[in-house]
């Protein structure tokens, strides 16, 4: 045991040693029934021959004696008993005294009427096993008759020592391979268990080491590096949403700190002077507090569900009626706001954060989709398209649009493009618009509408089941 | 926005000239309540205060009250229980319940457990004010109103017709309803949001001023041609419909 202990503890408990421990043992139960069994039936099959042979020399005896009587049996015997053949012969008379045969004397452990195996000396010293059947004649005589069964028996002790070697060999054999196998398996996951340690401990770009063999651990190795880069992508993005959040944040957070400042500052005791401070520093933190409240719906909408706000109804209607809403505004601004939307497909959606949506998309049309040039007529469009299984809610404007690679910035979670920091509003809208068309299985692409941002919502239709 | 009165914002208690109101303000927040009491002290109304929704409930249970502003997280009792529990009571006292939590569904629940109006902190105390000041007047017995008058506007709400001085003023749908919302609650001011929530049915923050171009649509058809001015820009805190001399 000293020597194995240094293999250490852990590799007795490992899984692969308990495994191959177990299938040894139940090997060895199986091959040591077999081969007792064999043994057995070897055994019975040897002995049952040399009975056999017994009883048909008996039997030749019997008839001997009845034909010409016990001298002429006595004679046979004579001539029979051989001192080194496997005939074991011992004829005596009514005292028991011998007449002939080989056997010395009447062997001890036979009664006179029943058979049995005994031992007998062939030389000095030359202890040997025999099987023997007696025969009581008429006239008071007996025979003995007996076969040397020695080699049987030595053969059958040789057999039981090849079995025992071999056992011990296989369970020797099969628990090293064990012992290896739980080895080899436990260096691997050590190195895992390590990574995982060191991943634990605050290095996420350190991976499972991969040993190439294709197998079963590999390709455990290659999940967990997977979900680790999951998990650094994720991070990665974490990072990134909490830095827009806290640039989103502070800057109107330091603009709201300065006009305080300015206030105290300036106002030198003129109580109108403080009071247009106060006024727009209430200003500023409604603005902080929109922000605010546009970020936690955000947040919440990626978190949530739609539990149970959701409702059928026709999309026509509500795109109508958001366009309406924005209509004086665009007019305001010198754009011209057209609505071309029939009714007659219904999503199963939360219809407040739908007219958000919209109401975001026309929003965004209306800022920032001014021509370029001066001179140029701005128009909105806004179109439903019913499609089979979606609708697709379209905001086109003739404004600058936004750069290919900025599109699909703009939709990720709490980024603000540059051109929105300097307009009104949160910045948030694009972002608000993806997160409810992803809450509602939908998607939202920005195209280039040449000029100008063609801004898709694509919700799905509702089903007819539920739409009624 | 030409028509904005300057410093009507300062003095809204003179401006809204709503009769004084006895307030119950269940909140924990000791620095919120005292802000509310003196708050609403100074708009001319009487605020009681309950720091707990137990204390708040046998209260409010005395009936004595206008409006009750009800956090809805409170110590003891929860905001929406105490709101149940009185409206299980057979108190209809007009409720306005004040949550951080600001969502659609949230606002749902609310109004669900008994709630008259639901207002996400923070909030602006004139926001809160004129929805209290809206709130008691819902609750006053409102006999089956046909039409609205102020001054010499006139809005007719089975014929659905506007007129000024006699002359018949032309409206859209939406404008109408703009009009007869500011005009049910003539003399108080309304807010951007009560306007959206109570006109349009939108439970956002439109991000520009879309409203005020409503309302500078609508007063440019009731306000332009007329001498004295109806529809006011109230600073800070919204619009009023008001005939300035009476």
């Amino acid at each position: 045991m000293t020597v194995l202990d240094k293999f250490g503890a852990s590799v007795w408990t490992s899984t692969p040693f308990r495994l191959a421990a177990l299938s040894i043992a139940a090997f060895l139960v199986t091959a040591a029934g077999i081969a007792g069994f064999m043994f057995w039936q070897t055994n019975d099959l040897l002995t049952e021959q040399v009975l056999a042979g017994l009883r048909a020399e008996v039997q030749e005896m019997r008839h001997m004696e009845a034909a010409a009587g016990s001298a002429s049996v006595a004679a046979a015997i004579k001539a029979r008993a051989r001192p080194e053949g496997p005939g074991l012969y011992f004829f005596a008379d009514k005292s028991g005294r011998k007449q002939a045969g080989n056997l010395s004397r009447q062997p001890p452990e036979l009664s006179s009427e029943g058979g049995g195996t005994f031992r007998y000396e062939r030389e000095p010293g030359d202890e040997r096993l025999a099987v023997a059947l007696p025969i009581s004649f008429s006239d008071g005589t007996r025979l003995l008759v007996g076969r040397d069964i020695e080699e049987q028996r030595v053969f059958a002790n040789h057999m039981r020592t090849v079995f025992l070697l071999g056992f011990g060999l296989l369970s020797a054999a099969g628990l090293a391979g064990g012992l290896g196998a739980g080895r080899l398996l436990l260096n691997r996951i050590d190195q895992i268990n390590a990574a995982s340690r060191s991943i634990m401990a605050g290095d996420l770009s350190r991976r499972v080491p991969v040993a190439g063999s294709q197998d079963e651990l590999d390709g455990l190795a290659g999940n967990l590096n997977a979900m680790l880069d999951r998990i650094e992508q994720l991070m990665g993005g974490m990072r990134e949403v909490s830095d827009n959040i806290a640039h989103d944040l502070k800057t109107p957070l330091s603009r709201l700190r300065n006009r305080a400042e300015a206030t105290l500052r300036d106002g030198g005791g003129d109580c109108d002077a403080y009071r247009a401070g106060l006024e727009r520093i209430i200003e500023e933190a409604d603005e902080l507090i929109k922000t605010f409240n546009a970020m936690l719906l955000v947040a919440r909408l990626e978190a949530g569900a739609l539990d149970g706000q959701a409702e059928a109804f026709d999309i026509g209607g509500l795109v109508r009626d958001v366009a309406e809403f924005y209509e004086p505004l665009a007019d305001e601004q010198g754009l011209d706001l057209t609505v071309e939307a029939d009714d007659g497909a219904r999503v199963v959606a939360n219809r407040h954060l739908v007219n958000q949506a919209v109401a975001n998309l026309i929003d965004n049309a209306i800022k920032y989709g001014r021509p370029e040039t001066p001179d140029a007529v701005g128009s909105i469009r806004v179109t439903l398209r019913i499609l089979t299984e979606t609708v697709e809610i379209a905001v086109e404007d003739l404004g600058p649009g936004i750069s290919a690679d900025d599109r699909e910035r703009a939709l990720k979670r709490f980024v603000r493009l540059e051109a929105s920091r300097t307009k009104p509003g949160t910045g948030l809208g694009l972002s608000l618009v993806a997160a409810v068309a992803r809450l509602h299985h939908g998607t939202v692409r920005l195209e280039d509408n040449a000029p100008g941002l063609r801004a898709v919502l694509v919700l799905p239709r509702a089903r007819q089941g539920i739409s009624a | 926005m030409q028509n904005y009165i300057a410093d009507e914002g300062r003095d809204l208690t003179v401006a809204g000239r709503s009769k004084s109101m006895r307030v119950l303000v269940i909140e924990d927040d000791r620095e919120t309540a005292q802000f509310l009491q003196k708050s609403l002290k100074e708009s001319g109304h009487a605020a009681d205060l309950a720091g707990d929704g137990e204390t708040g409930l046998s209260l409010a249970e005395t009936g004595v009250y206008d409006v009750l502003i009800v956090d809805r997280m409170l110590p003891k009792l929860d905001g929406l229980a105490v709101v149940k529990s009185l409206r299980t009571g057979g108190l209809r006292t007009p409720v306005l319940i004040l949550s951080a939590l600001g969502e659609v569904d949230d606002r749902v629940k609310g109004l669900r457990a008994g709630g008259d109006d639901y207002l996400t902190k923070p909030y602006a105390y004139t926001e809160l004010l004129a929805r209290i000041e809206a709130l008691s007047r819902r609750a006053a017995p409102e006999e089956q109103v046909t039409k609205y008058v102020v001054g010499d506007l006139v809005l007719d709400r089975l014929s659905h017709r506007v007129s000024r001085g006699g002359e018949a003023i032309v409206l859209q749908p939406r404008e109408y309803r703009l009009l007869e919302y500011l005009m049910k609650n003539a003399g108080q001011v309304v807010t951007r949001t009560m306007l959206l929530e109570n006109v349009w049915d939108y439970h956002f923050d439109p991000q520009t001023n879309v409203i005020d171009v409503h309302v500078s649509r609508l007063r440019s058809k009731i306000d332009k041609s007329f001498d004295k001015p109806l529809l006011h820009t109230v600073r800070g805190a919204g619009y009023m419909v008001r005939d300035g001399a009476g």
